[in-house]
């Protein structure tokens, strides 16, 4: 294997891994996941065009690789919606710190097709494009889904409105008493 | 086996989203800049920390692995 290629493979891990635990919600699966992306791509590694963005082709492997997967798991469990959100909440501290925990929590609300398509776009760096070409789906679609994840997000978190966060309550209360 | 086609099923999906939105469901209101700017700011932050875990030594070891095993068949 080309030295630039083992560069380029090991370089797109990290973010490999945090696109593959916002999907599945849980680190050692993930990382699972991670591995058996490496492992699969590796092998058709000969697939890969040089030239072309290495990061979009791992993940593109990666979310079939976990489509194929939950739906077999999905049709051994019978899995409820809220399957996701529940390996949130029993495994809390491996998923990261507190601070996070509300947006977690709003995150694995999302159904999936949402959640991807908000972490591509508004976290891995890809363009609506890639994203697109990564969720084998229209542009306006990920732009739709996107805004949809968008608009979830900000009820759950009781965010709509721009009053509802930056200043707290009681300097708004001053504020308002002030005029 | 029964497995369906991913692009099938995102068809069918995309599909069933479309009938959805024709039956008249309100379009997501337009959020501020505000809130836009605060849910990327967190969604990027949970990001990067994984991402400031760099890579883990398993997934240097299998990579490394590979490519010496490439080496030996060349």
């Amino acid at each position: 294997m080309d030295e630039s290629v083992r560069k380029a493979v090991l370089s797109a891990v990290p973010s490999l891994r945090a696109f593959a635990i916002s999907l599945c919600g849980n680190v050692d699966r993930a990382d699972d996941l991670v591995q058996e992306t490496l492992l699969r791509a590796l092998a058709n590694i000969d697939s890969f065009q040089p030239g072309t963005n290495m990061s979009a082709w791992l993940f593109t492997i990666l979310r079939n690789h976990f489509r194929s997967e939950y739906r077999k798991r999905r049709r051994e469990v019978e899995d409820g919606e809220g399957h996701y959100a529940d390996t949130l909440k029993s495994q809390p501290d491996q998923i990261g710190q507190v601070e996070f925990g509300e947006f977690r929590e709003a995150l694995a609300q999302l159904p999936a097709d949402q959640r991807e398509a908000l972490v591509l776009v508004g976290a891995s760096g890809f363009s609506y494009e890639e994203a697109a070409n990564i969720c084998e789906c229209a542009v306006g679609t990920i732009k739709s889904r996107v805004n949809r994840a968008r608009t979830r997000l900000a009820e759950l978190m009781g965010i709509e409105n721009a009053d509802e966060f930056g200043p707290d309550q009681q300097t708004r209360a001053v504020m308002a008493s002030g005029e | 086996m029964n497995d369906r086609k991913p692009l099938g099923l995102q068809k069918q999906m995309e599909t069933a989203a479309t009938n959805r939105s024709k039956k008249g469901d309100p379009k997501p209101a337009k959020l501020s800049r505000e809130v836009q700017a605060r849910l990327g700011q967190q969604l990027r932050a949970m990001y990067d920390e994984v991402l400031n875990e760099g890579v883990p030594d398993r997934f240097n070891d299998l990579v490394n692995r590979i490519n010496g095993g490439n080496k030996d068949r060349q």
